[in-house]
């Protein structure tokens, strides 16, 4: 610290770059959890809506002891992934057929454009209205929601491969389904990925919607929603919790996953 | 056209560089008629189909009624006015949470990309926020703001928000340094190298976050007027399922898709109006 040169001000601490680098990040949330103990200790409220650090941490043990929240943990996981699964092997075969059919694309990608524009979330009344509220709906749901960022991208990462590409292939006399295999599917690949992705994202995006929307069943979405009901904030605090450490592992996988697909791109991009 | 070319004396020929134009201008629209000719029979199938669905009853109307239902509905709620009031409402939600989200996103992305030491502060709590999404937050800000208009501005901000500050994030952080370099050599000043450098290479990848963030706001707008409003257009679709009347339902979800492509449209011809200068490049 001895490198900054406000440090002979009094007060030098109190500038942002007095912190070590690598603690700065840990600035804000470690005021805020102070703030929300303070808040606690000092009696600044006695609204229901303040609980305690404490009490957020007894509901997640009691709730997992008993088996209430990996009840819900495991019936959103296997809905969002089944959902997940369907949306995305349907976008990769649509997306697929338009990307190498000109005839297709222009027969089906239209309607397709226009069926994305509906906001996701509207189609869960016509969904119930279809499929009930039960386990068959949201899936359906889910399904929707992983398709159209695979589709997309399928189709925009086989229309993107280079023509010189395919040329040169032509050249060493591959065979159709060579060219498909060996050229077109690797160079379409990153932006497949990419769409398998965000269809991730997505999906799990929409399992929380689905739940709140189509109550019946366990899930992290209705552990949620009794919370609020109940005015029970630790459920909700802890249900926020779970939500975004799902959200991160699920996103976590697929990184690596997709680094372990793309390694013989090598790292070209990240030495410039 | 001819008052241009007299305008512009400069142009060598214009009979010879007229001649391709007018080519160009009378083959353009026979391709976007074929385009429009392959696009049709899908969505009129689609039509037909569901139509002889309604008219033999293969379905009860009341799971899917026929499509001339829905238009004749679509018509009375044009008629009574209901269908311009929920989406004048949807639309003032939108447009407040969308620029507070996309405002304080701009400020945010544009602190972090162009001060470390905001980054080093702000970025690990940015990313762990928005690891959660929108949906996720609604039951906690339910509690604290109540079901009123506050919560569905603050939802669509945060919303529209996380896009908006990542994309200008990581498009100030992606301005090649060469350029900067460049500009350096030529001395710039601080306010120059931002103004003509850095916003510029910037900006498409801010402006994709604003479309998506956009994107994300009309999301975020119809779930939470599905969970918790008594006006707006997502109101009126969970209004339409719970009587029973798929046809309201339909032709609002008709109207959101019609809005959602709008938007969409509007703001891709406002980046065709920014980025007009980048067209010379090519």
């Amino acid at each position: 610290m001895s490198d900054i040169a406000v440090s002979r001000h009094p007060l030098w601490w109190l500038h942002p770059a007095a912190v070590p680098k690598r603690l700065r990040g840990w600035v804000i949330p470690a005021l805020l959890l102070l703030l929300w103990w303070a808040a606690f200790r000092f009696n600044w409220s006695d609204s229901a809506l303040l609980v305690p650090i404490s009490k957020v941490w007894q509901t997640a043990e009691r709730l997992s002891s008993s088996g209430e929240l990996w009840t819900a943990l495991y019936a959103s996981l296997r809905r969002d992934l089944a959902g997940f699964a369907i949306g995305t092997l349907v976008g990769l075969l649509v997306g697929a057929a338009l990307g190498l059919s000109r005839l297709l694309e222009g027969l089906v990608g239209p309607t397709l454009n226009t069926l994305k524009q509906i906001s996701l979330f509207a189609w869960i009344p016509l969904i119930s209205m279809w499929f009930g509220l039960g386990d068959a709906a949201k899936v359906a749901f889910l399904s929707l929601a992983a398709f159209f960022p695979v589709v997309l991208n399928t189709f925009e990462g086989i229309r993107s491969v280079p023509p010189e590409l395919i040329e040169a292939a032509r050249v060493f006399g591959y065979r159709r389904d060579q060219i498909l295999r060996r050229v077109v599917l690797p160079a379409a690949l990153p932006s497949i990925f990419t769409g398998v992705y965000l269809a991730l994202i997505y999906a799990w995006l929409a399992t929380l919607g689905a739940e709140y929307l189509l109550t019946s069943g366990a899930g992290i979405g209705n552990l949620l929603t009794d919370g609020r009901e109940h005015f029970w904030m630790d459920y909700v605090l802890l249900g926020i919790v779970i939500v975004g450490l799902v959200g991160f592992a699920l996103n976590w996988i697929a990184s690596r996953f997709e680094a372990r697909l793309l390694r013989w791109r090598g790292h070209s991009t990240a030495q410039f | 056209m001819s008052t241009a070319t007299i305008s512009l004396p400069a142009v060598p020929e214009p009979a010879t560089s007229s001649t391709p134009a007018v080519h160009r201008n009378w083959r353009l629209p026979w391709r976007q008629l074929g385009r429009l000719l392959l696009a049709l029979p899908v969505p009129l199938a689609i039509l037909a189909f569901w139509q002889a669905a309604a008219v033999y009853e293969w379905v009860p109307a009341q799971i899917l009624p026929s499509p001339s239902a829905v238009a004749a509905t679509f018509v009375d709620l044009l008629r009574s006015g209901e269908l311009q009031s929920n989406l004048l409402i949807s639309f003032w939600r939108v447009l407040w949470g969308f620029l507070a989200g996309a405002g304080a996103g701009l400020l945010l992305g544009v602190g972090m990309g162009l001060s470390p030491l905001v980054k080093d502060y702000l970025y690990p709590s940015f990313k762990t926020f928005a690891q959660v999404p929108a949906l996720g937050w609604l039951p906690l800000l339910m509690m604290l703001v109540g079901i009123d208009e506050a919560l569905k501005i603050v939802l669509i901000a945060k919303a529209s928000l996380v896009p908006v500050t990542l994309n200008t994030y990581k498009g100030l952080q992606g301005v090649p340094t060469r350029y900067i370099e460049v500009a350096k050599v030529y001395g710039f000043s601080r306010w120059q190298l931002l103004r003509k450098v850095v916003l510029p290479a910037a900006f498409p990848p801010i402006w994709n976050g604003v479309r998506y963030g956009l994107t994300h706001a009309w999301l975020a707008l119809v779930a939470v007027e599905l969970l918790a409003s008594s006006e707006g257009l997502g109101f009126l679709i969970v209004y339409g399922r719970q009587l029973y009347q798929l046809d309201v339902v339909l032709a609002a979800v008709v109207v959101v898709g019609a809005v959602g492509l709008l938007l969409d449209l509007a703001l891709a011809q406002v980046e065709k109006y920014l980025l007009r200068w980048r067209r010379d490049a090519f």
